[in-house]
């Protein structure tokens, strides 16, 4: 439990500010009729107008259900909680609760995570009643014995990668435009990412993770999206598979409340003692 | 008698909750789980002293159910966690707690706890010399982990410029000691049922304490103050009739701590200091190092961590509670698999470079379900001299294997 990474479900990002003005609706009627937008400019385009279409959703809370499975199929379940606020020129606040397996039951994970420079995390050990602030270096490490590397679940923020437009593709009979995305951070995990984004909503469909051999290691596939607040996509189940060891995870989301009134002091180290 | 009163109080509410939860001002919440332990010790050594029983195998077993009612949207909170330890050769560690017992109000930016609760400070690993609000519950493990509940009222204020808190320490809770035959036990009885005081209000002496905590950046702080009751007893030689007894003794004490964490990209840099008046003279003691982690080894999924810390305590034995870490150097590693049984060890060593004494600590963990997890634990004393304070737990090695099972 020492060094649980930062934990986010959001499927994507947060909006930069600066940016989001440049990104009006007539340049995206342009991209999708296969402009000659050159291939950088285009991809850092398409990331952009979808965190700008997440922009602004105050805060929530969400209880997820993880599902790990094993190459044999054999399955382990972990269940918790997450609390998220969003900051206007920074990365989220986010507090996490487990409830399950009841070792780990109370324990509680606060990350303040920054669009430049390292997250912020504490983690609240209820045994020994004890607030730790832990590094939040270990990017490439498993969440919680999942498929789900820290990275894959922390703040995606824009600056976290570079981006590429690669073409446009049907998934699951969605019209999708495909952005290869690259880490800036050298411990990053992973040599580079494929992005599945629907064009009508700019919804992440698919990613495919290639280690740092640039071989295929992992494929998340998001399911069953809703529309919260008339504006905001959540998908309701993530799959992850791991095509390396055989090994998944899925999660899946449950009772969605959005404009839940937290404050930023609901998210510091002294409430994180009493989180539950 | 104001704990009396509070626990008095606190029931009452507890019971009111319990029975008429649909009359409280809004429909609140239970949530009820805890924990139950089986567990060995194995003595692999003959006991020192001839009072000691000649204990080589030793069952024990606990039971901490947690009972938490909410209320008022989670603003309003009781909490009951009693706790109970049956011990087959012990009778002093055979015991019962209550390790929390409070109502908590969550404010907008401050909250009150009123009961019994527990309340750790501190950043290091190797002891916790800031640490003060709870007494050691001496009897559950030598490493000072365990701690009784503590009865108080504490508020906690937010501000911009840092986290103020603030404690009253109603009702003093005398540390335990092992059985007078058991194992784990020096070759005098301690008599534990009549402490000694410097204070004419002896237990019923009400204690302070008050912190400070900001963060800059990277940078962790903390101050605080404690004025009252010491935690650690000076065990006093006393002449029963030809039997040299041991009284503890609670001094009335000041202390003043600071606590540093910095936290850079794979090290943790921690340091604690604190200075205590009414131990003899104004003495200093501080611990300092650092925490390094390799993350995912070898392109898997095991880090390995490194700790490293000097511990310093410049008290002066003749007039203070002896401390096991006057000149010495801790070190140990810890290794987490990241798997989905979440199986780590932790490995950690004090020296003390005075006396050539060590003291070595190696535990490890798996968890077998979602409801049970197993712990091997071992503590082992090497090369220690009768002139260093552990020396008489010296032959008192063991090794432990605890079943926890969760629910």
């Amino acid at each position: 439990m020492e060094s649980i990474g930062f934990w986010k479900q959001r499927s994507w990002f947060v909006a930069v500010i600066g940016l989001s003005a440049l990104m009006a609706a007539p340049v995206w009627a342009n991209a999708a009729d296969g402009g000659v937008t050159d291939g950088k400019a285009r991809g850092l385009e398409i990331a952009t107008e979808a965190e700008q279409r997440d922009f602004g959703f105050g805060d929530y809370r969400v209880e997820l259900k993880m599902t790990l499975r094993n190459k044999h199929k054999q399955e382990t379940n972990r269940r918790m909680r997450n609390t998220t606020k969003e900051q206007a020129n920074d990365g989220d606040k986010t507090m996490i609760v487990f409830d399950n397996p009841r070792d780990v039951k109370g324990t509680a994970f606060l990350s303040h995570t920054h669009k430049v420079g390292a997250d912020d995390q504490w983690l609240f050990l209820p045994a020994l009643k004890r607030v730790k602030r832990i590094s939040s270096s270990n990017k490439s490490g498993p969440f919680m014995g999942s498929e789900f590397a820290f990275e894959d679940i922390s703040s995606q923020e824009i600056e976290k990668y570079t981006y590429n437009y690669v073409r446009d593709e049907t998934f699951n009979g969605r019209d999708c435009f495909v952005v290869e995305r690259f880490p800036t951070n050298p411990k990053s995990g992973y040599h580079r990412q494929m992005v599945w984004y629907d064009k009508a909503e700019f919804r992440i469909s698919k990613v495919d993770f290639y280690d740092r051999k640039n071989e295929l290691l992992k494929t998340l596939i998001y399911n069953n999206y809703n529309q919260y607040l008339g504006k905001y996509w959540r998908a309701d189940l993530m799959d992850m598979v791991n095509h390396q060891t055989g090994k998944s995870t899925s999660l899946v989301f449950s009772g969605y409340q959005f404009a839940i009134g937290t404050t930023d002091m609901d998210f510091t180290s002294n409430r994180l003692k009493n989180a539950r | 008698m104001i704990l009396r009163t509070t626990y008095v109080v606190l029931s009452l509410w507890m019971l009111g909750a319990v029975w008429c939860p649909v009359s409280v001002v809004e429909a609140g919440q239970w949530d009820i789980g805890g924990q139950a332990t089986l567990e060995t010790r194995y003595f692999p050594y003959s006991p020192e002293f001839a009072n000691q029983k000649k204990i080589t195998v030793s069952p024990s077993g606990t039971l901490e159910p947690e009972f938490v009612y909410e209320w008022n949207d989670g603003s309003e909170r009781l909490t009951l966690t009693p706790f109970v330890r049956l011990d087959a050769d012990d009778k002093r560690r055979t015991h019962a707690d209550l390790r929390e017992f409070n109502w908590l109000h969550l404010g907008s930016s401050w909250d009150l706890s009123v009961g019994v609760g527990k309340v750790f400070w501190g950043v290091t690993e190797s002891v916790h010399l800031v640490d003060i609000i709870n007494q050691t519950d001496a009897v559950e493990d030598i490493t000072g982990e365990e701690k009784l509940g503590q009865p108080m009222v504490n508020v906690n204020i937010e501000q911009p410029w840092g986290t103020v808190s603030l404690f009253a320490l109603p009702g003093f809770r005398t540390r335990t000691f092992t059985s007078d035959n058991a194992r784990l036990h020096g070759p005098f009885p301690i008599d534990t049922a009549h402490p000694t005081y410097d204070s004419s209000k002896k237990e019923r002496h009400i204690d302070w304490a008050a912190r400070w905590t900001q963060i800059f950046g990277d940078m962790d702080i903390s101050i605080s103050h404690f004025q009252g009751t010491s935690r650690e007893p000076r065990l006093l030689p006393q002449n029963r009739g030809g039997q040299t007894v041991f009284v503890p003794h609670y001094d009335q004490i000041g202390q003043t701590g600071l606590e540093l964490q910095l936290t850079t990209e794979n090290t943790l840099w921690k340091a604690e200091g604190m200075t205590r008046t009414g131990h003899g003279k104004r003495f200093y003691a501080g611990v300092g190092g650092f925490e390094h982690t390799f993350y995912g080894i070898a392109e898997s999924n095991v880090d390995i961590g490194f700790l490293l810390e000097y511990l310093y305590d410049g008290r002066d034995s003749r007039f203070a509670p002896p401390s096991i870490a006057d000149n010495d150097i801790f070190g140990g590693f810890r290794i987490a698999m990241n798997d989905t049984q979440a199986t780590a060890v932790l490995f950690g060593g004090s020296f003390d470079h005075h006396t050539k004494a060590a003291f070595i600590n190696f535990e490890a963990e798996r968890r077998l379900t979602d409801h049970m997890k197993l712990e091997f634990n071992s503590r082992f004393f090497v090369n220690v001299p009768t002139t260093d304070s552990v020396a008489l737990i010296r032959s008192d090695d063991f090794l432990e294997l605890k079943l926890n099972w969760f629910f």
